[in-house]
């Protein structure tokens, strides 16, 4: 649990002293375990069916990153920054790329702005599909939502294959720009996508949102007060559907949000529904994105012409920059002693921020709920254990 | 079931209307499910299987792999354009780039690598070896069908399993290919230009040399 003082205690259970000790269950829950999205265990002990004590276990998938920065140079930490949250690599690489031009003091060309806009965007629909395929999954609905959203996300990923060479692992934005230009008809292609997508999102609405079981198993499951969410450092989806509308694209533009009309889609309760519910919002939203960034998709270079492959050392100083990642706010701390290599390299992952107050949500519910609780926060461990 | 239609949707109906017969939502979501499999029969979007090693899916063009080594000419060892400098063994990421240059007797470096293995059980695919070469000499291959049973020696690739013609890489990659051919051409002809200047203002140079000493020894 977490002892913040300035946090309004958690809901927790009434009978917590007059409880048996003997008549308590402990359940080791992962960390091979399907719901868990990764390598991931949660202590729970259980009075019955209820919830009375729940202990994250993570690190099986710690592997170094930070330190291991430290000891590469600035690009070479590209392709591990794919690494950390799999499902979107290049939001990743923006946010990373985006700390060390704030270090450096590089300049963007405006169409290298348009094509990590496009990219991002694009990424926010694949993470968005896939997290309604996985959460309907813990649910117990193996199978179509998931082949479904997969099957999309396909679509995306074959875009992103001709674009960066990799389905997943992206390594494409550069310290100044992007890695190559869009290929011959790429807009185009992307364009169809964008606009046959609103034609599976119905679909994919029309399958679960109205279903009795889902809004059964999802209203006024794992709800938690606007402060305590605040106070407790989450953000991205899982604050907005509570109904506090934070969003760093319209908080602090990056790159050029600021000149595209969107809304910011917020929740009421910030129920396991709303969590859901607020991810079709933001799909929609990404969408209208990605229709004004590809009609202005403007000519010219892509990445600076005086930026550096080789050789790139910035000078002494620390920078912080943050982005708006599909899980919340994703930064990047960066010091530099004008070495090759970074001083000090950080990450501030959402989905790890967001999965601490796991134990508050859960306390009080059924052991199903927490599987549905913590798929609902949508995390990827890669990012949680770096 | 109380649950108020929960976010401010910008359009379309809510989800849950205020009371619907139960299972309505149940049905409508299964319609969908039956639609999806009979589509799946004749509608070509549905049919997203691909029956591999029978069928193959079409793979990108940009699509990378693992790095192979370029030579020009037909022999591999010796028209290797890799001079050994060791950049793309500092810039990898992993580091698996082994680079060992080679020497004649007297030290001297012969501009070529006596070793260039690479561990591709380590590589991970990133394709920053290919960017940062100043040489044109390291490209990212696609080859996938790459499994073996020793997973030691098989997958420690040397400098003569990474060798590739130019024409292995003009077909792999035709526009990466031919603007290389055409920069690494114009660079040849600037260099042979540059020479051929060199060449001729040093003849100049002698010819005004011999004639002003032949003045020189006519007006003596």
């Amino acid at each position: 649990m977490i002892s913040n003082p300035s946090m309004p205690p958690a809901a927790s259970p009434a009978s917590k002293p007059e409880l048996d000790e003997d008549q308590l269950l402990h359940v080791s829950l992962g960390p091979q375990h399907p719901s868990t999205h990764g390598v991931f265990r949660m202590n729970v002990v259980l009075d019955g069916e209820t919830v009375v004590s729940l202990k994250p276990v993570f690190g099986y998938l710690h592997r170094n990153h930070e330190k291991i920065a430290e000891g590469v140079t600035y690009l070479s930490s590209m392709p591990f920054t794919d690494r950390l949250d799999y499902i979107c690599p290049l939001t990743n690489n923006w946010a990373y790329a985006q700390a060390v031009e704030k270090l450096a003091g590089i300049e963007v060309p405006e169409r290298a702005e348009y094509i990590r806009i496009i990219t991002a965007e694009l990424t926010r629909l694949i993470n968005h599909t896939a997290f309604v395929g996985f959460f309907l999954g813990d649910m117990g609905a193996w199978g179509s939502a998931l082949m479904y959203a997969f099957r999309e996300r396909e679509k995306i990923l074959d875009l992103f294959e001709d674009l960066t060479g990799a389905r997943m692992m992206s390594n494409f934005m550069r310290f100044g720009g992007c890695r190559n230009d869009l290929p011959d008809g790429w807009a185009a292609r992307a364009r169809v996508l964008v606009d046959e997508f609103p034609r599976f999102l119905d679909e994919l609405e029309n399958l679960i949102t109205g279903n009795e079981i889902l809004i059964a198993r999802t209203q006024n499951i794992g709800a938690l007060p606007k402060e305590t969410l605040i106070n407790g450092g989450i953000t991205g989806p899982m604050l907005r559907a509570a109904g506090v509308a934070y969003d760093i694209r319209k908080a602090e533009p990056y790159g050029i949000y600021d000149r595209f009309k969107f809304r910011i889609p917020l929740g009421t309760t910030g129920d396991c529904y709303d969590r859901l519910m607020i991810r079709f919002l933001e799909l929609r939203e990404s969408l209208a994105i990605l229709r004004q960034a590809l009609d202005q998709l403007p000519a010219g270079a892509y990445i600076h012409p005086k930026a550096k492959i080789r050789n790139f050392k910035p000078p002494v100083g620390e920078a912080y920059a943050r982005i708006e990642s599909p899980k919340g706010e994703l930064g990047f701390h960066l010091i530099s002693n004008g070495t090759a290599n970074p001083f000090r390299y950080r990450i501030r992952p959402p989905s790890f921020i967001n999965l601490t107050l796991l134990e508050d949500m859960c306390l009080g519910l059924d052991l199903a709920d927490v599987v549905l609780i913590l798929g609902s926060v949508d995390i990827v461990l890669g990012e949680v254990d770096r | 079931m109380e649950h108020p239609a929960t976010t401010s949707r910008p359009s379309g109906p809510p989800p849950t209307a205020a009371w619907t017969l139960p299972g309505i939502g149940l049905l409508k979501g299964l319609a969908v499910t039956a639609t999806n499999m009979i589509q799946s029969y004749y509608r070509k979007d549905r049919m997203t299987t691909v029956q591999y090693p029978e069928e193959r899916a079409t793979i990108s063009p940009n699509f990378r792999n693992f790095p192979f080594l370029v030579y020009d000419g037909s022999d591999a060892m010796a028209g290797m354009r890799c001079t050994a400098c060791s950049i793309c063994e500092n810039e990898c990421p992993p580091q698996c780039i082994y680079i060992v240059l080679d020497r004649d007797e007297n030290g001297k470096s012969l501009k070529r690598p006596k070793v260039f293995d690479i561990d591709v059980s380590v590589c991970m695919n990133c394709g920053i070896c290919a960017e940062v070469c100043p040489f044109d000499s390291i490209y990212m291959d696609g080859e996938y069908e790459l499994s073996t049973s020793d997973r030691f020696g098989d997958l420690l690739f040397n400098k003569q399993r990474l060798a590739r013609s130019t024409d292995y890489h003009a077909q792999l990659r035709p526009l990466e290919a031919a603007e290389v051919a055409a920069r690494r051409k114009a660079d040849e002809e600037k260099k042979l230009a540059a020479q051929a200047a060199k060449e001729a203002k040093a003849k100049a140079d002698k010819e005004a040399k011999e004639k002003a000493a032949k003045e020189q020894a006519a007006a003596e």
